[in-house]
């Protein structure tokens, strides 16, 4: 057994706004271990982007507690990437939050650019690049951090399907081969089959954890052979039914 | 980098040069086509130079401003209030603006201030003015300071307001304090809006520098203007409108310089 890396015990959070309250979360309880990639899918709606912001302290639950052991690299939506800083400057922005802006923390944030094929592209401003290359040094610059776990939120869902692919399938080559720990957040049931060690089914709000699988893969981690595989579609449709709940 | 094109690509750039090198010429033709018909109705006689003025009669103005001395005293006088004014009402403008971003509740209760100063005509202040700075240059600097402060300010708070969401949560997630988004995200994503609001205040500055001058004065070309309309000297209000006109350009132009520095440096 893995060591335990981020906990949810309980953890129930509850919006106020003018009009009223609303619960995202109720009594969810889950945990992530070292060097596991999990996915979380749920109906749409459901209060999964809080279940991040939870994950990443960037919220408190109202009831029920979050321990993180490590720290964590947030990949969002959108590459948000900053147009008016170039590429290398960009992957350096956490180093310059962090104040850990050193010599040695730059040189390995731009080695791991240039592992990932992002050499040609680093004295480049953002609206030069492709969507999927966009995409990616958006995760080199969450890398560039060295967080312990990443999460990442539909960091897909804003690209067109060809790239779609083949950018599923480098982040999960890259988060596989730097052994990280990953918390995928999505509404795609495919692109959770073919990325996770782990699926959690969430319920509709407030959430919960309806259901969990272990997805029997084996040792294959990449995303297109997996599709290949006949325990794809089984998988695809035990999880469309459990969403439809 | 120097390549060869193709002869259609080399057309292509031949047709845009010309393009560009007629709409040129327009606007030369346009304003050589005015002063021209404006010159000639005074000189045949169908309107009365004594009303109208003319461009002959404006060039003998400036002239003669320009030998007894006075032209540049004018234009000097006018220029420092305005570049003063201007450059106050944008410095306090920013620093109120970001002090409203800072704190929320400073935002909330100052709002309405803001909103019946924004909409107060500040020209209804001029006696006030008049009585607590004097008759000199400090009243005309304040009268531009006010016009343009409410202008920059919610300029200024407006883009910083505007900052992407996205962009913040991500700055959050990576544990950055409220100074290190102001620094890293609100301040450059916020530059192209404080290069437009620098050009509207351009406007605003020579408005609040010449109603400073209409009010109270004893120089310069606002004084001038009045001078003139009082002692029915047409040749000098026109003469002084239209050195106004080429220094409210002049300062435009430099803004619009200032904005391609500031493009070229961001990109490299």
């Amino acid at each position: 057994m893995k060591n335990e890396i981020l906990r949810f015990d309980n953890v129930t959070l509850t919006y106020h706004t003018k009009r009223g309250e609303t619960a995202a979360t109720e009594n969810l309880t889950f945990s992530l271990n070292e060097g596991e990639f999990v996915a979380v899918i749920g109906p749409s709606g459901c209060g999964k982007t809080t279940l991040l912001s939870l994950a990443a302290g960037l919220m408190k639950p109202s009831s029920g507690s979050v321990t993180r052991h490590g720290t964590c690299g947030y990949m969002l939506q959108k590459d948000e990437l900053f147009p008016w800083r170039t590429i290398e400057k960009n992957i350096y922005l956490p180093l310059e939050i962090k104040r850990q802006n050193t010599p040695e923390r730059r040189k390995s944030a731009v080695e791991l650019a240039k592992k990932y094929g992002l050499s040609d592209f680093l004295q480049s401003y953002p609206p030069q690049l492709s969507g999927g290359m966009r995409q990616r040094a958006a995760l080199i610059r969450t890398l560039a951090m060295e967080p312990d776990i990443l999460l990442l939120d539909e960091p897909f869902s804003a690209l067109d399907y060809q790239t779609r692919l083949n950018v599923c399938e480098d982040v999960s080559s890259i988060i596989r081969s730097e052994e990280k720990t990953a918390l995928l957040i999505t509404h795609d049931i495919s692109e959770a089959i073919s990325l996770a060690d782990r699926v959690l089914v969430l319920t509709k709000r407030p959430a919960r954890v309806a259901f969990e699988h272990t997805l029997d893969f084996g040792e294959e981690t990449r995303p297109i052979k997996r599709r290949e595989k006949p325990q794809f579609s089984a998988w695809f449709e035990i999880l469309w039914k459990e969403l439809n709940i | 980098m120097k390549k060869e094109f193709s002869l259609e690509h080399r057309r292509y750039l031949a047709k845009k040069k010309q393009n560009a090198a007629l709409v040129w010429a327009l606007r030369f033709g346009i304003l050589a086509l005015l002063l021209g018909i404006w010159e000639a109705v005074t000189a045949f006689g169908w309107a009365d130079p004594f009303l109208t003025s003319s461009p002959s009669r404006i060039c003998k103005t400036i002239m003669s401003l320009y030998s007894d001395g006075t032209l540049f005293y004018h234009i000097g006088v006018t220029l420092l209030e305005t570049l003063i004014g201007f450059a106050i009402a944008v410095v306090l403008g920013c620093a109120v603006a970001l002090l409203l971003w800072w704190s929320e509740t400073v935002r909330k209760v100052l709002e309405p201030y803001i909103v019946v100063l924004n909409a107060l005509p500040k020209i209804a202040l001029g006696p006030l003015i008049i009585i607590w700075f004097g008759t000199g240059s400090e009243a005309i600097v304040f009268m531009t300071v006010l016009v343009g402060i409410i202008v920059a300010t919610l300029h200024m708070l407006n883009a910083f307001m505007a900052t992407d969401g996205g962009k913040l949560l991500l700055l959050r997630s990576m544990g950055a304090g409220k100074l290190q988004i102001l620094q890293k995200l609100v301040i450059p994503s916020s530059l192209p809006s404080f290069i437009s609001m620098l050009k509207v205040n351009v406007g605003m500055a020579w408005i609040g520098s010449i109603m400073g001058e209409y009010i109270v004065s004893r120089a310069g070309l606002g004084y001038l203007i009045v001078y003139g309309g009082q002692v029915f000297k047409l040749d000098l209000v026109m003469s002084a409108t239209f050195i106004l006109c080429i220094l409210a350009a002049g300062m435009y132009a430099l803004v619009v310089l200032l904005e391609k520095v500031i493009v070229k440096n961001a990109e490299s």
